[in-house]
């Protein structure tokens, strides 16, 4: 009873005195932003919509209307498929190798061992150089003639391998590369996850005769949910859209078979002048992330639900 | 035994992994400091003294300096407005949870999950027909719609989390809004505002995606494009680009070393959204 009067008295005093947040006008704030957002990517994104129904080849002022010309010309054009394929590759690939090896770490540094925060540093660092950078420096190593993994296939007897110029081991290559750089993430939200269960859970149920492996699917596991949910969707929207990567490392090639969906966009408008072309492709990729981005997010929040 | 044999195999796993994120320096540094011709191991630094004439090149043929000045102020100019219009965003859209403002926050909260590529063209000619391609400001306006809406997202999130009985007192005392904001809200933001600073200026000073277009002429290009086209242009001459590389990884690694814990926390709050 008190609490309801106590509550009534606080919104008049709120209402009188004019908190700052009551009046509809304090919406003004955000009005530059949305103003912003509106010109530079909402209309884009509907102006994209409306140039992938046209053949524009990108600097012409006369186009026409195709309808979903260029939607079909997508669902049948093979290089397209390919370029698909390796887009889910890139994005499920990096996926789970970062989960297992961003897990694995996590696990390993979680516990008190000598030189922990030095190697927390250092397996992090990769992910604040631009991609641009890391591939340059993974393309010396990857590369032909002189480069050093090919040195140590020569020095085990074998003869060199031509990494980056067959599609099967380039399009690894890009996953790898892409993983590892941004592995430190993963390990930061699994260590935050792993930092955040109570250590009181692992005592009791030491009390109760658990053994390790059971503390870990009973306990370890159920709780980091949240963080695998957050690990997950990241990763995953961040493969799907890789760019900068396989622009180093490949360039798309041989001919178009590492591309990507990005990759393969910014080839359609600028090298080959279908902007309509390349803006259907970015459609297709943009309803690609919403939807995994959408399933994940149930999926994973679900299940975190029933895991609590 | 077994358990001191697990030890064992943690600690491999975790140095095998330490030495994979290093080895790509330690190639590209071998690599800089040795002429074209020699063809020595990647594994071996020279014998023959150092050969500095790669980051001569890199310096002057590829304007490393240049693109490092350039991604600088575009960084700094960006991450300021960022912050800015993210906190007055988020302001009434964690204060004042009508119906419409939440629809409007979900809205914003959704643009993270455009890929900037698949706006690549109409973006692309709409600058053109404004006059942006090229210049500092296109670039910065790609910047700060890219990045703003995380830092709405993380601004409304630690809003939420202040006692509005702060702000309720400035008013009785008689704050105006602008008052209460500025210097009642504002200065209560500088933990989630190093947060934002970190996330943003991360990612705007290694954007490629879309200024690899937008930014051509190598009077206003940032480092990513500027790298990738030195690369292109070098061909077999690895030496150049391997400095090139490590010439643009020196600011980034300067300040993770000053501010490596602010880096690790702030990177965890981003990612937990």
């Amino acid at each position: 009873m008190t609490g309801t009067t106590k509550a009534a008295i606080r919104t008049k005093v709120r209402r009188r005195a004019g908190a700052p947040f009551a009046a509809r006008r304090i919406n003004l704030l955000y009005l530059p932003a949305i103003l912003l957002f509106l010109g530079f990517t909402i209309y884009p994104l509907v102006n994209g919509f409306i140039l992938s129904l046209s053949n524009w080849n990108g600097y012409s002022p006369s186009r026409s209307f195709i309808g979903l010309g260029n939607y079909f010309r997508l669902a049948s054009d093979p290089v397209f498929h390919n370029t698909l394929i390796n887009t889910f590759i890139y994005g499920f690939g990096s996926t789970i190798l970062q989960q297992v090896l961003g897990l694995s770490l996590a696990l390993a540094l979680d516990r008190a061992i000598r030189g922990r925060n030095v190697a927390r540093a250092i397996i992090y660092l990769p992910v604040l150089v631009s991609p641009v950078v890391m591939g340059t420096m993974y393309y010396l190593l990857f590369s032909y003639d002189n480069g050093g993994l090919n040195d140590i296939v020569v020095a085990l007897g074998g003869s060199k391998i031509a990494w980056l110029s067959q599609a099967g081991t380039s399009v690894a290559i890009i996953v790898l590369v892409n993983s590892v750089q941004f592995v430190g993430i993963s390990m930061v939200i699994y260590l935050a996850g792993l930092q955040s269960i109570p250590t009181v859970y692992y005592e009791a149920s030491q009390l109760d005769g658990a053994d390790a492996w059971q503390q870990f699917t009973q306990i370890t596991v159920p709780l980091l949910r949240p963080a695998f949910a957050t690990s997950v969707v990241l990763n995953l929207i961040g493969g799907l859209k890789l760019f900068d990567v396989i622009q180093v490392l490949t360039g798309g090639g041989p001919g178009y078979a590492t591309n990507s969906v990005s990759t393969l966009i910014g080839k359609a408008y600028f090298d080959n002048q279908s902007a309509g072309y390349a803006s259907a492709m970015g459609i297709v990729l943009f309803i690609i992330i919403a939807v995994l981005t959408l399933i994940f997010n149930t999926v994973l929040n679900r299940r975190r639900l029933e895991g609590l | 035994m077994t358990r001191r044999l697990g030890r064992w195999a943690i600690a491999l796993g975790l140095l095998i992994m330490v030495v994979v994120q290093l080895v790509p320096f330690y190639v590209a540094l071998t690599t800089s400091l040795k002429p074209r011709t020699d063809l020595s191991s990647q594994w071996l630094f020279p014998t023959s003294g150092l050969y500095l004439a790669n980051f001569q090149t890199a310096i002057t043929d590829g304007h490393i300096l240049r693109a490092i000045g350039n991604s600088a102020l575009i960084t700094v100019v960006s991450t300021a407005i960022i912050c800015l219009l993210g906190a007055l965003t988020a302001y009434p859209l964690a204060r004042r949870t009508t119906l419409g403002n939440r629809v409007v926050f979900s809205a914003i909260v959704g643009l993270i999950m455009i890929p900037p590529l698949s706006i690549l063209v109409p973006l692309y000619s709409l600058l053109n027909q404004l006059g942006g391609i090229n210049t500092y400001w296109g670039a910065i306006v790609i910047m700060v719609v890219t990045q703003l809406p995380l830092s709405v997202f993380l601004y409304a999130a630690f809003m939420r989390s202040l006692p509005i009985a702060i702000e309720e007192a400035a008013t009785v005392d008689g704050a105006s809004t602008t008052q209460t904001l500025f210097q009642v809200v504002f200065p209560m933001l500088k933990p989630v505002t190093a947060t934002v600073i970190i996330l943003t200026s991360v990612s705007i000073w290694n954007e490629y995606a879309l200024s690899v277009f937008v930014l051509r002429s190598p009077d206003v290009r940032t480092i990513a494009p500027t790298i990738s086209t030195f690369v292109a242009s070098q061909g077999s001459n690895l030496g150049a680009a391997a400095a090139a590389a490590l010439i643009s990884v020196v600011p980034v690694l300067l300040a993770y070393l000053v501010l490596q814990r602010y880096f690790i926390k702030g990177m965890v709050a981003g990612a937990e959204k």
